[in-house]
């Protein structure tokens, strides 16, 4: 095992190296240009044009008998360019909107295709061998001379969007400016789809049809998810498809009669949902332990708010209360109250004493704060929405805990200040 | 009432522009002055989008053509900053503040050459003007509404352009930033600049804008504030449905304006 290992990572067998050489540039290729059609919404084009392909590719063959690479792929490309031409054409002259548009060029044409891969195999023609390995890819075949087609083109895929970093960010973010400086938006347009394209017809050859679009969404989505940066999201996209391509190659070699293009497509779909779940840019675990700190910030908010009601009576603010006494006031469970106790005790917001828990005069300013944003929210429901009194409370009880100070400050501004809430309770400011 | 003037800035001719045969601006005919504040108003679809588009060319209009500075538009793009409406953009898109305003040093000449020290200077200055500097790095997405309508203006201003053409810089904007914009307008008009704006709300119109263009389809009005903005000029505008609209138009003749207080 160790032995494959080397032999496949210091590129002794020289085929097994070829193939990895050429899985990288075109996943690295795929995930760069990907990640412009996916800031273009344009995402499940690429999915409609893997499709398209397939009918030029059979057509290639047909015509010229061959199974060479360079022919292939200049099927590919012309039938991929149709199919994308077909696709914007009927979004233009037809009411059908976009979904339908796409779904019919890929059915169509994929329909075509898989007629004419039939009509090939029946032929008898004896190269015909291997032609279905487009609808699944066939990357683990791919020989020096392939790969060094697909390198040169994927090569120059890479280095035209490398240069063309700062226009396409301009004339992808916001089209109408770049027309008004004088830029020629339709021409990067035709730059994006054409380099989309190319890229798909290649990785059409290492994946086949049904999963190249994966190849161009995944990386995109899966780099989104941990930058806010365009630059950043392209090395991270790279990053991740070489990444694929380098295991998925490995894995087809050391086992045997494992596919290679399934097996990248399964990683960077991997990639891409590990990211959507536990990415730094909104993933989905950091949404949920953003609200769990906001529960826990609500349950502090709320202690200190019953503390400070049960003192307003008697303008007695640091008198010690049992817990029965804060749960007759508001009921929160005994068991979360402890922990809600423990946290503002190490802010220092509460102290324990031996008859109880009782606001410290940071806590006490703060418990005020809670009320204030209350009554203000209230004042506000009321004048300005005409809500009646009675209706103001709960929507309040949710907004003292997300109000920020400069939204704060406006209401006081906007209100002028005002001294009692609809229930004439007495609105706390701060002192100064 | 439409009044001409001698050497426009922006000169239309029979201006038609449709949309599916439909016409969203209907033969528009007019020329507006150098080194004024001016609004466009009509309401909802009534072609004010598609008026500057039409200008700036992004739009191709159907029938007549335009003239800026006396010139076609490719001549003297240089010369004008447009910016589009807000929401005519992804602001999730991967970018963040400082390098959108960066975009107003972009030149289809130099796409592909590196941003100067120089660009970045103005584009800071540009940011500073519209208070947006503690923002630099924030993502797009994460500013408000006003905060991202300030980064669109900041990059019309990085341009240095002498026409500004801005549609709709005050829709879903708090009433800070628009306060913080329009003086920002104001001290451009002082420097010689001409800014055209469209707009929507009529209550600012006397305290905004030296010259209306009033809108609805086709062409209603355009000349100098307190002349167009008139109660027949406005029940044209606006259909005669508007009654609460010539009231105010009235109470605010009547009362003599300005009828808000100066911002200072």
């Amino acid at each position: 095992m160790e032995g494959i290992f080397w032999d496949f990572f210091l590129l002794r067998d020289a085929n097994a190296a070829w193939v990895l050489l050429g899985m990288i540039c075109i996943c690295v290729a795929s995930a760069l240009i990907g990640c412009f059609t996916f800031l273009k919404k344009q995402s499940l084009a690429g999915d409609a044009i893997a499709h398209a392909i397939l009918p030029g590719v059979c057509l290639a063959f047909m015509w010229f008998e061959t199974k060479s690479p360079i022919v292939l792929l200049g099927g590919a490309v012309i039938s991929g360019w149709l199919g994308m031409v077909g696709i914007n054409q009927i979004q233009r002259y037809t009411r059908l909107k976009s979904d339908a548009a796409l779904a019919l060029i890929l059915s169509v044409f994929y329909g075509l295709g898989i007629l004419l891969l039939t009509v090939i195999q029946r032929s008898g023609n004896a190269a015909q061998s291997g032609l279905d390995k487009f609808l699944f890819g066939k990357a683990a075949s791919m020989v020096k001379d392939d790969v060094l087609i697909f390198l040169g083109f994927s090569f120059l895929i890479i280095v035209v969007v490398l240069l063309s970093y700062k226009p396409l960010k301009l004339v992808i973010f916001d089209p109408d400016f770049a027309k008004a400086i004088g830029v020629n938006v339709k021409a990067w347009d035709f730059l994006v789809s054409f380099l989309t394209v190319i890229a798909i017809a290649l990785g059409v050859q290492a994946v086949g049809v049904v999963l190249m679009s994966a190849l161009l969404i995944a990386p995109a989505t899966a780099a989104r998810y941990w930058t806010r940066k365009l630059s950043v999201m392209l090395v991270l996209a790279a990053l991740f498809a070489a990444l694929a391509g380098i295991i998925g190659a490995y894995i087809s070699y050391t086992i045997p009669r494992m596919p290679t293009g399934p097996w990248v497509v399964a990683i960077l779909s991997f990639l891409a949902i590990f990211s959507v779940l536990i990415g730094m840019e909104n993933g989905y675990i950091r949404r949920l332990s953003k609200n769990y700190s906001h529960g826990r910030k609500m349950l502090e908010e709320n202690i200190l708010k019953c503390m400070y009601h049960l003192g307003e009576p008697n303008e007695n603010f640091f008198q010690p209360y049992s817990f029965t006494q804060l749960q007759e006031r508001r009921y929160i469970e005994t068991s979360r109250l402890e922990v809600g106790i423990r946290r503002l005790g190490r802010k220092g917001w509460v102290k324990r004493t031996a008859d109880g828990v009782q606001l410290t005069a940071e806590g006490l300013e703060e418990g005020k704060r809670v009320v204030r944003i209350h009554r203000l929210w209230e004042v506000y429901l009321s004048t300005y929405m005409q809500l009646p009194a009675d209706h103001v409370h709960d929507n309040a009880e949710a907004m003292e805990h997300v109000i920020t100070p400069e939204i704060e400050r406006e209401l006081e501004h906007q209100l002028a200040y005002p001294t009692k809430d609809p229930h004439a309770s007495p609105i706390p400011y701060r002192k100064d | 009432m439409i009044q001409q003037v001698p050497d426009p800035i922006i000169e239309l001719h029979n201006l038609t522009v449709t949309y599916d045969r439909k016409p969203a601006l209907w033969n528009a005919d007019y020329t507006l002055p150098q080194n004024q504040l001016i609004g466009v108003l009509g309401p909802n679809g009534s072609g004010k989008s598609t008026m500057l588009k039409a200008i700036m060319g992004l739009v191709k209009p159907s029938s007549g053509d335009t003239k800026l500075f006396g010139k076609e538009v490719d001549e003297v793009r240089h010369r004008i900053a447009y910016v589009p409406q807000r929401g005519s953009v992804d602001w999730d898109f991967p970018i963040n503040v400082f390098e959108t305003v960066l975009m107003g040093r972009y030149k289809p000449e130099s796409l592909f050459r590196r941003v100067k020290k120089e660009d970045k200077n103005i584009a800071m200055e540009a940011l500073e003007k519209v208070q947006m500097t503690p923002f630099l790095k924030r993502q797009i997405s994460q500013l408000s509404g006003g905060q991202q309508q300030r980064v669109f203006i900041a990059r019309a201003l990085a341009q240095q352009a002498d026409l500004y053409l801005l549609d709709e810089p005050f829709a879903g904007v708090d009433a800070a930033t628009e306060s913080a914009i329009v003086g920002l307008l104001k001290e451009m008009k002082e420097e010689g600049k001409t800014i055209v704006v469209v707009h929507h709300d009529l209550q600012t119109v006397f305290k905004y804008f030296d010259w209306l263009v009033m809108l609805n389809t086709r062409l209603i009005a355009s000349g100098p504030t307190e002349k167009v903005f008139q109660p027949d000029i406005l029940t044209d505008t606006y259909g005669g449905k508007l009654n609460i609209l010539s009231q105010i138009v009235d109470l605010i003749q009547k009362e003599g304006y300005p009828v808000q207080e100066k911002n200072t």
